[in-house]
């Protein structure tokens, strides 16, 4: 599973990144966070507020930082997606 | 434990309230009753207003930070997007100057949110409304300059925003400066992400409230200060209409001045503002000042060049331009009418 954190460097863009990293720790899954900080890349995604998250290139969520909690799910939630 | 935010929400409203009346008297009964502190010398006089003016802005700064958080939960980019897609060219640049306001908004996603706009086919000029208007009237900039000046000085600042933004957004239309844009903003065909809408309720709302309190807060609180210290010493040892000769009405060249010199100053509402109220008190004439303040807070050098990634250099220039003339225009306006 690849996971990227959407985000030029703001302080939210960093504690996205943190929890996310936290999140997969937690559940222990097999899982590469990544940092995207080129603004062309982020651009790509449609998003139109950063820190955006991508699971295995599916934007879940943008414009806010979720909980490690919600990253769990969120996490979780594409897990359940890829499998059925 | 439904209910959680609510019930919070509201005990912490009634020691706001209790905190933010009896702030005087107990603010006064330090300085002269404690400190047995002479009124009416300088000393005193800066002490005061510091010690004053210090936590009942950090006071108006965290319920209307708060009240905002919750109205901003009912608004996002991609709503705002919707509205004004289709939209015809004046009546798009007065909407995007509006929701600007209330559009969530941070000069780090200026970029994402241009070419989200440019896709849906939104004219340059209306995007450029709702980029001028999003900084330059937040919520920051409303409380101090209601806590410090009330409710008309606000009023004339949040219309005088709007028309700058309006009005600059108008003018860039006119001028026809797509061939200014870089060329992979229009080639990139994004993929619109399928989220849908979260459902919130009331309680989830009141949390963004308290979210946006500790981030904002913790922000700024120390530029707060600052910028009352310095407001405090001008208060207190600067003399009576020292100011008016520089940022009075009289000189003509005073409001050029201020904006040249505002442009690539930046800094946030909270450090500007009290210092701003220190200059107003000291003679100088507000339409000078609100120029100042505006070119400060509104053109920033750090969001022009994060948008120098989507723009041409000769839009930059075009764009920081007309809105530097805006706010000279309204400069000399309010110095003709005030």
């Amino acid at each position: 599973m690849t996971i990227k954190v959407l985000g030029p460097g703001c302080t939210n863009c960093k504690s996205l990144e943190k929890r996310t990293q936290e999140a997969v720790a937690i559940l222990g899954v097999h899982a590469t966070v990544e940092k995207v900080e080129d603004i062309m890349h982020i651009a790509a995604y449609g998003i139109l507020r950063t820190p955006g998250l991508v699971i295995d290139e599916k934007v879940v969520s943008s414009g806010r930082v979720p909980t490690v909690e919600e990253i769990k799910e969120l996490i979780l939630g594409q897990t359940a997606r890829a499998s059925s | 434990m439904k209910f959680k935010s609510l019930g919070l929400a509201a005990l912490l409203l009634a020691v706001w309230l209790v905190l933010y009346v009896f702030l005087l008297s107990a603010v006064d009964g330090l300085v002269y009753g404690v400190l047995h502190l002479e009124p009416g010398t300088r000393l005193t006089s800066a002490l005061h207003f510091f010690l004053y003016e210090a936590p009942k802005v950090l006071l108006l700064l965290t319920i209307v930070v708060f009240g905002v958080g919750i109205v901003r939960s009912y608004f996002s980019p991609e709503k705002t997007r919707k509205i004004l897609e289709n939209k015809p060219i004046l009546l798009g640049n007065i909407l995007a100057s509006m929701l600007g306001i209330v559009t969530p908004f941070c000069s780090c996603s200026a970029v994402p949110l241009f070419i989200g706009f440019v896709e849906a086919g939104i004219p340059l000029g209306v995007t450029f409304s709702f980029l001028i208007a999003a900084p330059t009237i937040n919520e920051i900039a409303v409380v101090l300059l209601f806590g410090l000046f009330g409710w008309k000085v606000t009023f004339l600042y949040v219309s005088m925003g709007l028309a700058v933004a309006i009005l600059a957004g108008f003018v860039i239309n006119k001028l026809k400066v797509e061939r200014y844009v870089e060329d992979w903003v229009f080639t990139i065909r994004s993929q619109p992400p399928e989220m849908q809408e979260e459902q919130f309720r009331l309680d989830d709302r009141v949390g963004f409230g308290f979210t946006q309190v500790r981030e904002i807060v913790s922000r700024v609180w120390l530029y707060v200060l600052l910028g009352i210290a310095v407001g405090a010493a001008i208060h207190g040892y600067v003399p009576e209409n020292f100011m008016a000769s520089f940022m009075g009405k009289s000189a003509w060249w005073a409001v050029p001045a201020s904006v040249l010199i505002g442009v690539p100053l930046y800094s946030n509402a909270a450090g500007i503002i009290p210092i701003v109220h220190a200059l107003l008190e000291k003679g100088a004439s507000l339409g000078t000042t609100l120029a100042f303040m505006m070119s400060v807070i509104g053109l920033s050098l750090p969001e022009t060049i994060i948008l120098r990634k989507v723009l041409k250099l000769p839009l930059i220039f075009i764009f920081v331009g007309v809105v530097a003339t805006g706010i000279l225009l309204v400069g000399y306006f309010f110095n003709a009418i005030m």
